[in-house]
């Protein structure tokens, strides 16, 4: 069996999961909480999301492994990256690339990684200097191996130095201080800040707007994106930057996700649209559905 | 491939779905409801093993660099001389204090009540470089500030009076200008309210759906292994 069939056979089971699903929590409403093997108080809205949501993925998955063309719409941010890797390469400048500062457990680290790979296939290619300052740990040895992984695909690992991926600190202003100084000294010609940020997030695209580098930022932390968006050249917001991976790769089966990912948005932007009206008219159906407790 | 790719990929997938289940699992059913527990609490630790373990590559990552960087005399080299006996002062105060070694009896506390050295560099040394660092966010709020606010077209003329409405909502110096006008004292605070738990909540709302479905879809895709490029490889 192939693996479309595969996904296919996941997405129909995710689907009749669902109906299933609906059909338990009806029994379940009745039964004891105690003694059940699920949790009633979670088992409404999260799981039927889940389901309707795996369910719409792995059919888009399919659809694309089977040749169906998928519009993906374009990202700015994610274009310019080549630009920017060139202008470096014009200027004889190095680039820099900050995973921000989740651990590898994190969803925003793990697409700044899949980001990091194409960049740093990209600086392979044309034989510019990458600095990778580690923070996280985890991160930092998982973005070692990405990086010379991706040197060795480019056909250049003798471009890769033990110091381009290098541990600063795990101390968020420690870090702060140290990757601003290499910004101010060193002057990348390109600052790439793609990842979870916080308090720092200002402090380090501003220095590198002062040193006149061209920055692309990228993150799902809602309070730090205005501050990206306000400072640097191209921000990759939210969805974006998990789109981002997946974009570079133009792979089907990853493009499939995103569009499953649209679907749902559609989905759910008409679920809201509906509890809003129903909301107006003093039915609450859709409100305690989608509540969930604990 | 098995070690590098196959295992990875099957013990992800395995991972994966744990927080998946357990959160829909009871813990208080009769059979599975202890394995739910067990799992809740064991895949928090073993993150925090493993990230003990890498924290040593890193120290191992930043001596190699700054050892290098001094024999080459690079170009900031009396930097990495500081950090390096900045690591060395504070992890030899620190691992002996902590085991309790000689004269060092205790991380922070002395045994005649006083500051331990340790604690003595962190919170003079330390502590005060930190909020050097951090101070210098309300500058650089400043500048980003300005730049964001400048009228270039109608966007940005919006954001400049939301902007101005609350920040004068939002301070006693807002109210103290404005409290004279009719009126004042209720409407600045109602209207700041307003911008803040209307227009602005549902953008960031937006925002969050959108990530949020971002983010379970490249988690999908991690554990069905089409996203790999975190284990440093695309091989299929």
């Amino acid at each position: 069996m192939g693996r479309g069939e595969w996904t296919r056979r996941l997405a129909a089971g995710a689907a009749a999961a669902g109906l299933l699903h609906l059909c338990l929590a009806q029994r379940a409403a009745a039964a004891d909480a105690a003694a059940s093997w699920y949790d009633p108080q979670r088992v409404g809205a999260p799981l039927v999301v889940l389901l309707v949501f795996s369910a719409l993925v792995l059919y888009f998955i399919h659809a694309s492994r089977r040749g169906r063309a998928l519009y993906i719409r374009r990202i700015a941010g994610i274009q310019a990256i080549e630009e920017a890797v060139g202008r470096a390469t014009e200027l004889g400048r190095k680039v820099l690339y900050l995973t921000g500062a989740g651990s590898i457990d994190d969803n925003q680290t793990i697409a700044s990684l899949a980001v990091l790979r194409h960049v740093a296939g990209l600086t392979a290619r044309y034989a510019v200097d990458l600095d990778v300052p580690g923070r996280d740990p985890l991160a930092f040895s998982a973005a070692r191996e990405t990086v010379q992984e991706a040197y060795l695909q480019a056909g250049r690992p003798d471009l890769f130095r033990s110091d381009t991926v290098h541990y600063v600190t795990y101390d968020q202003f420690a870090y702060t201080a140290a990757v601003t100084g290499i910004m101010v000294r060193e002057k990348p010609a390109a600052n790439f800040l793609i990842g979870a940020f916080q308090a720092e997030s200002l402090l380090l695209a501003e220095t590198g707007q002062s040193t006149g580098a061209i920055q692309i930022a990228g993150t799902a932390e809602v309070t730090q994106l205005p501050f990206f968006a306000v400072v640097c050249d191209y921000t990759l917001m939210g969805e974006e930057l998990y789109a981002a991976g997946a974009y570079l790769s133009n792979e089907p089966a990853m493009l499939g996700s995103i569009k499953g990912q649209d679907f749902t948005k559609a989905v759910l932007i008409l679920v809201i649209l509906v509890g809003v009206l129903l909301e107006i008219l003093g039915v609450h159906a859709i409100k305690d559905f989608m509540a969930i407790a604990g | 491939m098995f070690w590098k790719l196959r295992l990875p990929l099957a013990l992800t997938f395995i991972v994966g779905l744990v927080p998946i289940v357990t959160f829909f699992l009871s813990t208080q059913a009769p059979v599975i409801g202890p394995a739910v527990q067990f799992a809740r609490d064991r895949v928090e630790r073993y993150m925090v093993i493993i990230a003990g373990f890498a924290l040593l590559l890193g120290v191992v990552s930043v001596v190699q660099g700054s050892v290098r960087k001094i024999e080459r005399r690079r170009p900031g080299w009396p930097f990495a001389a500081s950090l390096l006996a900045g690591l060395v002062v504070m992890g030899a105060f620190g691992i002996l204090s902590a085991m309790r070694v000689g004269p060092f009896q205790g991380l922070l506390t002395a045994p005649d009540g006083g500051m331990t050295p340790f604690f003595w560099m962190t919170r003079n040394l330390f502590n005060p470089l930190q909020a050097a660092m951090f101070s210098l966010l309300a500058f650089y709020i400043a500048s980003a500030a300005f730049r964001a606010f400048r009228v270039r077209n109608v966007e940005a003329t919006i954001l400049l009076i939301a902007a101005f409405i609350v920040m004068a909502g939002r301070t006693p110096l807002g109210e103290y200008a404005f409290g004279w006008l009719p009126g004042g004292e209720r409407w600045l605070p109602a209207v700041t309210d307003w911008i803040m738990t209307v227009p602005n909540a549902a953008a960031q709302r937006g925002v969050i759906i959108g990530a949020a479905l971002g983010a379970a879809s490249l988690s999908l895709r991690v554990i069905l292994g089409i996203e790999r490029s975190y284990l440093g490889t695309t091989e299929k």
